[in-house]
């Protein structure tokens, strides 16, 4: 009981006694419902492949292997794949932060005579979508369609992360600003050397929010790369199996279809739920290691550009 | 730069900032916009590259809208293509189709907007009375985990918690004894707008919560002191104190979201979908896509997509100016 009496605190009553107990539980079922699917997964991913099949695996891998990452790190498409799913994410990710940025440091200076006229173009967009026919037909005109840049250009900046990093650099000290324009230094050198380096906390968070927009983004190579192998993304890679799965729906030919592989002279095999398993841990991993260390500025940058924006 | 400026220096500059407010021009004209961009051209060329690529992005695909008052053709152009006055929209409100898939747009919006803020406020209020800080930052981080995830990640665990055969919603239904047979739950398209419902609630609570829970934080304390003393009980304090205390926020929120009341969400929809639930799943987006891409038909498909935004703008200016007749807190 010493673990529960942690829990509830001092109490002031039974009434109060009641509601603690009634609010931890509820919050240990909801772990539990945050958790299970993952965690259920990742037993999956970690099982032979013809046991899953048979059913009844929960939070523990019945019969061990790895058999089933090795088919994932062994396929060329998926390694490609990999590597444009990186490239998207650390480019997209350097341009768009960097980018929004800079706009969020113009708009900031009360002195910018233009800073009313460039905030509203920005903000009249998030309600303003000319919707995806006439976006598509810009892009292919732009020869953006069969082209890596299509999952940079289009989504560089985004409207809420320029209010997030305006309302931090507005919070800044004026005076710092100030000092440096006596110095000499004009807005380029401000904004490299005062704005940008003091507003770290609130790039890591907007750094955040692109670079898992970034990575989790399968919409536009299915649109415009779909039939471009090079192009192709971890994401898009892993909704083509589940499509698959889906297709099958009901028909019963769903865990019917498997393929052999033969690794180191034994023959294992790999089911698509294996695969999709293994794939979906590979695709989350590394967001779930790197969120929680981030927590901290993303709340606060969240909570600044919801109160003010 | 680098080494401090000489006072020489700084009074020279302070003569060159005095100087414009004397000449006392015009303001405004071209003339005097162009003074003004000479003058602050460092801040001009920091934001002119992006301002192209707005125009460019944003809002140069706009006049793709004259698409849906035309019979496009892409061999033919925006040019040469034929006028067809309104005949896409009309089409559009007597295509049966097109009706089922509005219901199920304002539908799946509906649902999830209600559960989301009610979900959401409630666990900001839940996670708030948790005295155990560590406990109370345990389940935040676990709480924020699904936002994290690709929908189609989410896809497929939901698909997987609601298979027939070893779906774990199944097998808890029939180990309580509600259910005798497993529900194939995909399979049945009455099913559709709840899944996606719980679907959108589990994957953003979390995340949604924090800006509820942040605003509670900013609550007066001695309220709540106050309210004790009085012998107000927990559920009385939460009724009296915090709720209304959150309420701005929550106003701001719900109008924020009422600009995308046609935006039911696309990704879900469109993973989960299949032939048996196609009836109920089907959305203005996956309309617009099915139409737009799979069946190039692009002047109908750009026609729903405008409808779209146009609703969009009346719902959020209809909503602010509400919220501002009755005295509340507004967007603008």
């Amino acid at each position: 009981m010493g673990v529960f009496k942690k829990l509830v605190g001092r109490r002031r009553g039974v009434d109060d006694l009641i509601f603690d107990t009634v609010n931890i539980i509820l919050m240990l079922i909801l772990i539990v419902i945050m958790l299970y699917p993952m965690l259920n997964t990742l037993a999956i991913s970690f099982n032979v492949s013809t046991d899953s099949v048979r059913g009844g695996i929960h939070i523990w891998p019945r019969e061990f292997t790895t058999f089933n990452y090795e088919h994932v790190f062994t396929e060329a498409t998926i390694l490609r794949a990999g590597l444009t799913s990186v490239l998207r994410t650390v480019i997209g990710t350097a341009l768009g932060v960097f980018a929004s940025a800079m706009v969020a440091y113009t708009i900031s200076r009360p002195h910018f005579f233009m800073k009313k006229f460039v905030t509203l173009a920005f903000v009249l967009t998030m309600y303003m979508n000319a919707g995806l026919i006439p976006s598509y037909l810009l892009h292919r005109e732009l020869g953006l369609v069969g082209s890596f840049w299509v999952y940079i250009l289009p989504t560089l900046i985004g409207v809420f992360n320029i209010i997030i990093i305006r309302s931090f650099i507005e919070g800044l000290p004026e005076t710092l600003f100030e000092s440096a324009r006596i110095d000499g230094a004009g807005e380029f050198t401000q904004f490299f050397k005062i704005a940008l380096p003091l507003s770290l906390p609130v790039i890591a968070t907007v750094s955040l929010f692109v670079a898992v927009a970034q990575w989790n983004q399968w919409f536009d190579v299915f649109i415009y790369n779909s039939s471009i192998p090079e192009l192709s993304t971890l994401q898009y890679e892993l909704m083509k199996v589940l499509s698959n799965s889906n297709a099958a729906y009901g028909s019963g030919a769903g865990a019917a279809d498997q393929f052999a592989r033969s690794a180191s002279g034994q023959i294992e095999t790999v089911t698509p739920q294996s695969v999709r398993a293994a794939m979906t841990i590979v695709v989350s991993v590394p967001i779930i290691c790197v969120y929680p260390f981030l927590q901290k500025y993303f709340v606060k940058g969240l909570t600044i550009g919801g109160v003010k924006g | 730069m680098g080494e401090p400026a000489s006072p020489l220096a700084v009074t020279e500059d302070l003569k060159k900032v005095k100087k414009p407010k004397k000449q006392r021009k015009p303001r405004n004209g071209f003339k005097y916009f162009f003074r003004r961009c000479r003058e602050q051209k460092e801040l001009v060329w920091m934001s002119a590259p992006f301002l192209i690529w707005l125009f460019i992005f944003r809002y140069l695909p706009l006049g793709g809208w004259v698409m849906a008052f035309q019979d496009y053709r892409p061999a033919r152009g925006f040019f040469d293509s034929e006028w067809a006055g309104l005949k896409h929209f009309r089409f559009l409100f007597s295509d049966q189709r097109f009706m089922e898939v509005m219901r199920n747009t304002l539908a799946m919006s509906i649902i999830n907007l209600v559960l989301g803020f009610v979900t959401a406020i409630t666990l900001a209020v839940l996670l708030n009375e948790l005295r155990n800080v560590k406990f109370k930052r345990i389940v935040q981080t676990i709480s924020y985990m699904p936002h994290f995830l690709s929908w189609v990640v989410v896809a497929g665990l939901v698909s997987s918690a609601l298979a027939m055969e070893d779906g774990i919603v199944n097998i808890l239904l029939m180990n309580i004894g509600l259910i005798d047979e497993p529900i194939m739950f995909l399979g049945v398209g009455e099913y559709f707008w709840g899944i996606i419902g719980a679907s959108d609630v589990w994957k953003s609570v979390g995340w949604n919560s924090i800006i509820y829970l942040a605003a509670i934080t900013m609550i007066d304390q001695e309220q709540y002191e106050a309210a004790e003393i009085d012998g107000a009980s927990r559920l009385q304090r939460i009724r009296y104190i915090t709720l209304p205390g959150i309420r701005s926020v929550v106003i701001i929120l719900m109008i924020m979201n009422i600009g995308y009341i046609l935006e039911s969400g696309f990704e879900a929809q469109y993973l989960l979908r299949n032939p048996m639930n196609m009836d109920y799943a089907e959305n203005l987006d996956i309309f617009v896509l099915r139409y737009g891409i799979s069946m190039a038909n692009f002047s109908l498909a750009t026609a729903a997509g405008m409808f779209k935004t146009v609703v969009s703008f009346i719902f959020l200016f209809s909503a602010n100016s509400i919220a501002k007749k009755l005295g509340e807190a507004r967007l603008f």
